[in-house]
């Protein structure tokens, strides 16, 4: 109980709140503007929050995710452009119903249900996360080698089209990782005799890169113009919400529970929360017909899912120290680099962290109600500022940012590299989820891989000997034989 | 797509020929059978199995049928290669001179390049270019301390 008073201690401080306060804004604005996404916006954060405290730098974190995923519906609903890929699922459906002139039930349902499955998704975070870490303590190094194993897995299958690529992608990851001294023989790998790479790759740098640079990238090499489907000013937003809910509870109940699932598997974001509830929605619909036509339906079971996908990704994130999408993969960085380690002991040690986190949370979903009704207020403004004028300031704030984490220009040659392999990847059809995976994990793979090992002394069976272990292990190599059987099966019935 | 998968394949083999070829001079763990290379070699194989079977699949239409529909069904967009070049420019320029001739000179300089690669106007692009500057120089510099570097404007500093 003291940790929860202590939490509440730690988050309002008028500090934090005028830290929430601002990066809701910043999220906002990111989000609205198509072409920055949520994770640019975290990765663009983070070296602002390198000189903050531990609360208020996750608290930056966590506030302008939610409002970026959010605000990401609203160019989608007047633009047809998606602010952010969690509103590409369902951005045609929003245009539409804003041509037949319902654009106040459009924004409202994107906004209201934002709110309700973000809120969602974080009571699951704040009453799983605890009791997980609970059986996480007992974890040893085999529990923690099958878990990344499986993270790396999920990313696979689940997060792409296609597993070879995904694989590509994630292998690239992993000799990022390889890169630097820290490796269980201590052996230097990769340096090529530079005293910078002997330290690895830095990661904040290279997700600045892949996250922010390659999206600079992409914008200055594709051009394209928007055309804003209405220009008369908004009505109520909130009119006509209480009968959606009261419509469409199961809808409400089931992306928000989908959402925080596919948030809390590793390598699978608001994004693939969206698209898999928008198409969950349609198919148990009673009025499918009505789908891509400018139907509200999908939208608040998608709105629902990627908001609540957010909590969702901090489950794995906080209680193993693996993330679950790309926005916590860089918020761990953030956690280690100010002491507060993920993983069960965190819990034990530093509770009032967790929960401060936590409250942080329901207080960004909250905010969304009243801030989000502002934004949608101003939008047109918004929306008006020309992305060409934003694009190279943003590139300037990456560089300086890049730079600002270890004073070196070595943060800005990787920030660099990493935005040209980050637009290559996107052009030629690899993920990039898998990739930061890698990169996140690599180390941690090798350590518990070691350390089972010694303990295993040779004999391979014991990976599996551990109850957990074993079935995780087991859940492992059922999903890699999958489709090899699967393609026995087909070949034996032709 | 097909084309570029056999290009991306081939490239990924040759990437897994080096990194195998380099990991065989990495130390083992005292007293195990693998060690630092362990992990260098999975990567290899599985990066030069992959590639492979990209160059493959890349000889094979049928793999390609269903993106190719997508493909078409999409309008083309317009694309300007050049401007993301003076982009990639403008970064490699800072890290090569900001040293030399300190943030408060180079950042305007590169600024102004991309914003004219982007086509902003002239005019818009010059203030916009002093404005960013002297706001990141603010923020960073004096707010968060990061040590800019001053170049031949130090007597100024």
């Amino acid at each position: 109980m003291d940790a929860i008073a202590d939490a509440f201690g730690l988050v309002f401080e008028p500090y934090v709140l005028l830290v929430i306060l601002l990066s809701a804004a910043y999220g906002l604005f990111v989000g609205a503007i198509p072409g920055l996404t949520a994770t640019m916006a975290t990765a663009l954060l983070v070296p602002v929050t390198f000189f903050m405290p531990p609360v208020p730098a996750v608290a930056a974190i966590v506030t302008a995710t939610a409002m970026a995923i959010f605000s990401g519906d609203i160019p989608a609903a007047l633009l047809r452009m998606p602010g952010t890929p969690a509103s590409a699922a369902y951005a045609d459906e929003a245009y539409l119903m804003t041509r037949k002139g319902q654009a106040e039930t459009a924004l409202g349902a994107g906004l209201v249900f934002s709110v309700l499955g973000g809120i969602f998704g974080v009571l699951v975070l704040s009453l799983a996360a605890p009791a997980l870490a609970e059986v996480a303590l007992n974890f040893s190094s085999f529990e923690y080698f099958w878990l990344v194993m499986l993270g790396f897995t999920c990313a696979i299958f689940i997060a792409g089209k296609d597993p070879v690529k995904g694989i590509v992608s994630l292998l690239i990851g992993l000799m990022i990782s390889v890169v630097g001294l820290e490796n269980p023989a201590g052996a230097p790998r990769y340096t090529f005799g530079n005293a910078e790479m002997m330290g690895g790759i830095p990661l904040i740098p290279l997700m600045i890169g892949m996250f922010a640079v390659s999206e600079i990238l992409r914008y200055a090499a594709v051009v394209a113009k928007p055309v804003m489907a209405t220009e008369r000013p908004f009505g109520n937003v909130f009119a006509g919400m209480w009968t959606l809910i009261r419509k469409y509870p199961v809808q409400l109940f089931r992306g928000s529970a989908l959402g925080t699932a596919v948030g809390a598997l590793p390598g699978a974001g608001a994004d693939i929360a969206a698209w898999m509830a928008y198409a969950m929605s349609k198919r148990f619909s009673k009025e499918p017909q009505k789908f891509g036509t400018g139907h509200v339906e999908g939208i608040v079971e998608s709105g629902a899912a990627n908001n609540s996908a957010l909590g969702g990704a901090w489950i794995p994130a906080l209680v193993f120290g693996i993330p679950g999408d790309s926005i916590t993969a860089i918020a761990i960085g953030v956690l280690y680099l100010k002491g507060m380690n993920p993983g069960p002991t965190l819990f034990v040690n530093n509770p009032q962290n967790i929960y401060a986190v936590f409250i942080v949370f329901f207080l960004a979903q909250l905010l969304m109600l009243p801030l989000g009704w502002m934004a949608i207020k101003a939008a047109k403004r918004i929306l008006h500022i020309p992305a060409s004028v934003l694009m190279p300031l943003i590139l300037l704030f990456c560089v300086v940012g890049s730079f600002a984490i270890n004073n070196s220009l070595f943060g800005v040659s990787v920030m660099l590299i990493a935005g040209i392999v980050g637009f290559c990847m996107e052009r030629w059809g690899f993920p990039v989820a898998p990739t930061i995976l890698g990169v996140v994990l690599g180390t941690m793979l090798e350590e518990h891989f070691f350390s089972s090992l010694i303990k295993a002394d040779g004999h391979f069976l014991v990976f599996f000997e551990r109850p957990i272990a074993g079935t995780l292990g087991v859940l492992c190599l059922l999903i890699w034989l999958w489709p090899v059987a699967r393609m026995l099966r087909r070949r034996a019935a032709a | 797509m097909q084309r570029v998968d056999r290009w991306v394949g081939l490239g990924l083999a040759t990437l897994a020929l080096a990194v195998l070829w380099s990991a065989r001079s990495f130390p083992d763990v005292p007293g195990q059978k693998l060690g630092a290379a362990f992990l260098p070699m999975i990567v290899g194989v599985g990066l030069l199995l992959c590639g492979l079977a990209l160059v493959v699949r890349s000889f094979r239409g049928s793999a390609y049928a269903e993106a190719e529909a997508e493909a078409q069904a999409t309008p083309e967009v317009e694309e300007h290669f050049g401007s993301a070049v003076v982009i990639v420019g403008a970064v490699l320029a800072y890290i090569l001179l900001s040293e030399r001739i300190g943030f408060l000179l180079i950042a305007p300089l590169c600024l102004v390049a991309v914003f004219l690669a982007l086509r902003v106007r002239w005019k818009t692009a010059g203030l916009c270019a002093i404005g960013g500057t002297l706001l990141v120089h603010v923020a960073f510099y004096k707010l968060l301390r990061v040590p800019l570097p001053w170049g031949p404007l130090t007597p100024f500093y």
